[in-house]
């Protein structure tokens, strides 16, 4: 298989990025887990590819006002290797040690994989637990955005022509906050069946600060706000944990592959939350 | 070893012929556009865009250094395979899935069917051919040997390359460790039972230590 013919740079700075990325016929490449195959497919044929992965300044993690803001350009297993991200933000470096396999976490980037905005992707579940927001820059612009306001359906982003993501902010967490990712692996590619990510925080017996968010349900990930009133201010009774998460599904048009039925995606949501938060909660503390 | 050298190819000069201004003034030639765009010098192009001919790359494998012309489109699988003569890496599923292409870049496992020859520039790119030193063969290739770690062997150079680039960062695993750790590499004969043990036996004959 062979892609349709392209013409190619590789920038060393965003900004020439952004004005090679102005030609409508461009696509930008970060790891190529996606887009490479999709253009040997001939379901993706840019007339040009904007290579980004020379550009250094998308490649860093820092800490900065409680916060970790990870460069688009960093690779799942840079995440998932960084000790300032598994002290600081433990959810993230375990849900990047899921995704695929060795070569693709060798390869594949945190940006790349939420502007492709796959329902299977890992990340979603995670940040939308830990409400993560996503820096994006244009041609002379710059916003800051919730995930939730990034993602519009499946492989679908509020993302404009020629903008990029060059961030995404996830908090620092307390020591004291139990997290945990759980997911059902669709065993050839790795790709989440269902995946569910808990964070919360527990004081005096009682559960507070609930965030869950899934991915592989829907066409897109989601925070499953009913889930986290119901959980708020319980104990964290087995009982308890199973009646919130029975709810996850609610409202959800549930994806229907050929790996898993709706109905069976339904159950295995149900399922992997109440594991990621039986999880989540044996580390809070 | 030496330190690969820096491609020329993102320090063109620039023309001041833009992409476009080249692309409006061969629409009118219609079946001529092909050709033009190939017979197009990399040079003529905007800040650095090259293609979508030939370019000239240098690619640094196995410590030697290969200069050669490419599309851009073309894999660095393809070009070690069908340019470099480096038929190790196999093309199975030819995207992304399999792990039968499987290279190190800069030590790391990569999938080389889905890394474009032109972004391995200047990256240090070992492949199954550059893993015996003479006739010896590497730890992992003995231990899958002693082992029966392959039936049809397709998967085989993609299943060594990669159980490197893992036991270089887990010296110690377990089988399960290789279960997880090689999940990114598929065996159609079902030789995995071999497989975990070739690669725990290998860890243990290189002591533990990165080789």
């Amino acid at each position: 298989m062979i892609p349709q013919n392209f013409d190619y740079a590789a920038p060393s700075t965003i900004e020439e990025a952004l004005e090679l990325l102005a030609d409508p016929e461009a696509k930008a490449l970060a790891g190529g887990m996606s887009l490479i195959p999709l253009m040997k497919l001939r379901l993706a044929a840019p007339g040009r590819l904007v290579d980004l992965r020379r550009i250094a300044g998308l490649r860093e993690i820092r800490q900065d006002d409680g916060a970790l803001r990870i460069g688009a350009l960093v690779t799942h297993s840079e995440i998932e290797s960084s000790p300032l991200v598994r002290s600081r933000c433990p959810l993230l470096a375990e849900t990047a040690s899921h995704i695929g396999d060795l070569q693709v976490r060798n390869a594949g980037t945190i940006g790349g994989s939420i502007a492709h905005n796959d329902p299977a992707a890992d990340y979603p579940a995670a940040l939308f637990a830990l409400e993560a927001k996503v820096k994006v820059a244009g041609k002379g612009t710059e916003r800051t955005l919730p995930l939730e306001e990034l993602v519009v359906d499946a492989m679908v982003t509020a993302l404009e022509p020629g903008e990029l993501i060059t961030e995404v902010i996830v908090p620092v967490e307390a020591a004291s906050t139990g997290t945990s990712y759980q997911k059902m692996r669709q065993p050839a590619s790795g790709f989440a069946i269902v995946g569910v990510a808990a964070r919360l925080e527990k004081s005096n017996g009682r559960i507070g600060s609930v965030r869950v968010g899934v991915t592989g349900l829907g066409p897109s990930g989601f925070r499953a706000r009913r889930v986290e009133e119901l959980l708020d201010g319980t104990a964290g009774s087995d009982g308890e944990i199973r009646e919130a998460a029975a709810v996850v599904a609610e409202g959800v048009e549930a994806n229907a592959d050929l790996h898993a039925s709706a109905d069976y995606r339904r159950h295995l949501a149900q399922v992997f939350t109440v594991r990621a938060i039986r999880a989540a909660l044996a580390r809070a503390s | 070893m030496r330190s690969p050298k820096e491609s020329q190819v993102r320090k063109l000069p620039e023309s001041g012929v833009s992409r476009r201004g080249f692309l409006q003034g061969v629409s009118l030639g219609g079946g001529a556009l092909g050709a033009a765009v190939l017979e197009r010098p990399a040079e003529a192009a905007q800040s650095g865009v090259v293609g979508p001919g030939e370019v000239s790359i240098t690619l640094w494998v196995n410590g030697k250094e290969h200069e050669l012309r490419v599309e851009p489109r073309v894999t660095l699988l393809d070009a070690l395979r069908d340019r470099l003569g480096l038929t190790g890496a196999k093309r199975v599923c030819d995207r992304g899935t399999c792990g039968a292409c499987t290279v190190l870049v800069e030590g790391k496992a990569v999938y080389a069917c889905t890394t474009l020859a032109i972004d391995a520039q200047g990256k240090n790119i070992q492949t199954i051919e550059g893993m015996t030193r003479g006739s010896e063969l590497h730890p992992v290739m003995k231990a899958f040997v002693n082992n029966d770690a392959q039936q049809c062997g397709f998967c085989t150079p993609g299943f060594v390359v990669a159980a490197k680039a893992f036991i270089d960062e887990h010296p110690n695993p377990t089988e399960e460790d290789v279960m997880n750790g090689l999940g990114g590499n598929l065996c159609r004969c079902g030789t995995y039972i071999g497989i975990r043990k070739a690669v725990v036996e290998a860890a243990k004959a290189m002591g533990g230590r990165n080789a």
